[in-house]
């Protein structure tokens, strides 16, 4: 590796970033990221992910601005108007727009989305971080309930917990992050066996580290880039199932403009007004495919032993 | 209903060697089964235990007095510690009880036992055409690798992750059914030909057929071709990613070059020396996506009218049933279990590394 002259000094932000000996701890950081994030502009698909998921990030922030009108404006006597140059994706049995819905929706699909990874990924992790960590009878037990949790379909434990919970967007919050934190767990803890043992988590115990900080400040970190892949793949599926939630009456109650929701008020029209509920559904696939590529240009870029 | 996309088997690289050994494998097999299963018990058990809903007074309603709460109280075995209640209830389910729904007014097992061969029979048609079409698909994106052809593979592929099932349903429902009018609408049969075959296997296109009745199975396939299309979409997506996966990692292995270095006709490098390793991990990609189909028929069944057991769930999720719910549940979570650790056995039995 040190055969050779060294490179001569090089200006540039870019040569700073790339430098074979980074300086500083702050530079080989950046230097990382700089590395992941041009291998991930290389990637067209992921591009259109990235560009995708920040649409949607902009558009539920600006939804008063950029939506027509507002998510609960009636107009009876332009209801089940088919799409047109006044309404892009027409307007539904009360008259709303849809469009309108389709783009105040964004901002509970993303809320959703967000709350569910804040209270699965962080619990996943420590579970996982914890049971690698700790190993012996503690990782038993706590692989055990993961193993079980991950062994029930992941919809049918949704629906069983709101069912039990009460329909609400809430409480499908609630139900889908119960269902998707397994999954890090098993991550977080496969890469913690991976370096428990290694000598500089060795060398911060014996400088008198507790376990928990060992944990939260020298093991967590190291498992965050696997996660934050894994999280990206999920959230088209948690789309998806917060989606079916709102389509089955579970979720997101009317007069919400959650697209399940909008796609099951829909249902009704959809022999002879079909955009009612193909509209929304669209927005679904669209924010679902951008999360998809996004992840697996990701996947691509950090973890090149999992290219699918 | 997305598919587990990390679910890439590893290889098994423990040989199990000797009687002894292979015993022991077997124990422990039983083992992490049947302590799933109860795990399984143990969540259905807390679901219907943190309903909101008191059981003893839905029984004797809002009027009763005291001594009639707790007299019914000690009745269902709620006085009795959380424990035992597990116990009581890991015996009921063992002998086949699961409650009564109060939708159907009949008990739940039976009510499960006759809507199941509706979800078999449609998921068993959507995994068979997802496998038929799946594999050839995913192996042409990885021989022909970078071009377009791959690119559009793999969008559609990761299409099955990004379209919702109901959605899906929906609009085809819309096209085929009302707009071309090539296929039959909702349900599983016209009402017409209801209850015109005897059931034997409950299989409406198997009774059909043994009863030789031919107008019925004509009507019954023009009713399944569309759910079980939607549904072979969602495992077709799956398995032609994850062959193109595994291809891919065999293409570029040494043993594929070398069979194209002795100058062997492409085909049979591909089908032979590349496809021939990756059977293996095929068949537990197929077992996973065969039991998330009965997942997904929930979604599907629901906007198909289809009389199954995700029509049933759903049903029961809306009437607040949670004998039926909780009944359901535990079905599609024991089948699912099973095929998975199937799927697990199969694997080990057919990788010839895990031979003595």
């Amino acid at each position: 590796m040190s055969a050779g002259p060294r490179p001569a000094p090089r200006s540039g932000l870019r040569d700073w970033l790339l430098a074979e000996a980074p300086s500083s701890r702050r530079q080989a950081a950046l230097g990382s990221a700089y590395r992941t994030w041009s291998q991930l502009l290389r990637n067209p698909l992921a591009v259109a992910g990235g560009l995708i998921v920040l649409g949607l990030v902009l558009v539920a922030a600006f939804a008063p601005w950029i939506a027509p009108d507002t998510p609960y404006g009636q107009s009876l006597s332009e209801r089940l108007m088919p799409p047109s140059a006044e309404h892009w994706m027409g307007t539904d049995e009360l008259g709303r727009d849809i469009l309108s819905r389709v783009i105040w929706g964004a901002r509970i699909t993303l809320m959703i989305v967000v709350l569910v990874a804040v209270i699965s990924a962080p619990l996943g992790l420590l579970v996982g971080a914890v049971a690698g960590y700790a190993g012996g009878w503690v990782d038993k037990v706590l692989m055990g309930i993961t193993d079980i949790f991950l062994s029930m379909p992941k919809l049918i434990l949704a629906l069983a917990f709101v069912a039990a919970l009460g329909p609400g967007i809430e409480n499908a919050v609630i139900a889908i992050a119960i269902t998707s934190w397994p999954a890090y767990a098993r991550i977080a803890r496969a890469e913690t066996l991976t370096f428990a043992q290694a000598e500089f988590i060795q060398a911060v115990r014996l400088s008198g580290a507790g376990h928990m900080r060992i944990v939260t400040r020298h093991v967590i970190p190291l498992c965050l880039s696997s996660t934050i892949i894994r999280v990206t793949l999920d959230m088209a599926g948690i789309i998806l199932t917060a989606a079916g939630l709102g389509f089955l009456g579970l979720g997101a109650q009317p007069p919400l403009p959650e697209w399940g929701a909008m796609i099951s008020r829909g249902r009704t029209f959809i022999l002879d007004q079909w955009w009612v509920a193909t509209m929304p559904g669209f927005a679904i696939i669209l924010v679902s495919l951008g999360f998809c590529l996004l992840g697996d240009g990701l996947r691509d870029a950090l973890d090149p032993k999992g290219r699918t | 209903m997305a598919p587990d996309m990390s679910a890439i088997p590893q290889p098994s690289t423990r040989p199990a060697r000797g009687l002894r050994r292979a015993s022991r494998g077997v124990a422990g097999f039983v083992l992490t089964t049947a302590v799933t299963f109860l795990g399984l018990l143990a969540i259905t058990f807390f679901i219907g235990r943190v309903v909101p809903i008191d059981p003893a007074l839905a029984v004797v309603g809002d009027r009763a007095t005291q001594e009639q709460y707790e007299a019914a109280r000690v009745a269902l075995g709620l006085d009795r510690p959380l424990f035992v209640q597990f116990l009581v209830y890991v015996g009921d389910v063992m002998t086949g009880d699961l409650g009564q729904s109060i939708t159907t007014n009949r008990p739940v097992a039976e009510d499960l036992a006759r809507v199941f061969p509706a979800t078999l029979e449609m998921a068993t048609l959507g995994i068979l055409a997802g496998v038929l079409i799946g594999v050839p698909v995913g192996v042409w994106a990885a021989v022909r690798q970078g071009t377009w052809i791959d690119q559009v593979i793999r969008i559609f592929a990761l299409m099955g992750y990004s379209v919702p099932a109901f959605w899906l349903g929906l609009v085809g429902l819309a096209l085929f059914y009302a707009g071309l009018g090539w296929v039959a609408g909702p349900g599983r049969i016209d009402i017409f030909y209801d209850g015109l075959v005897e059931p034997v296997t409950g299989l409406l296109l198997v009774d059909s057929l043994i009863a030789g009745d031919f107008t019925v199975f004509g009507n019954a396939v023009s009713h399944i071709v569309l759910p079980a299309t939607i549904l072979a979409f969602f495992s077709l997506a799956y398995i032609a990613r994850m062959t193109r996966s595994f291809m891919l990692d065999q293409l570029g292995s040494e043993h594929v070059t070398t069979a194209r270095v002795k100058g062997l006709p492409e085909w049979k490098v591909i089908w032979v020396h590349a496809f021939r390793p990756i059977r293996v991990p095929l068949v537990t990609v197929i077992g996973l996506s065969y039991a998330q189909l009965l997942e997904g028929s929930v979604m599907i069944e629901t906007v198909f009218s289809w009389p199954g057991i995700g029509n049933y769930l759903t049903t029961a999720l809306l009437n607040a049933d949670m004998n039926a719910v909780l009944g359901a549940t535990l079905v599609v979570g024991v089948v699912f279990v099973a095929i998975n650790r199937l799927s697990d056995v199969a694997y080990r039995l057919l990788d010839p590394r895990a031979k003595r």
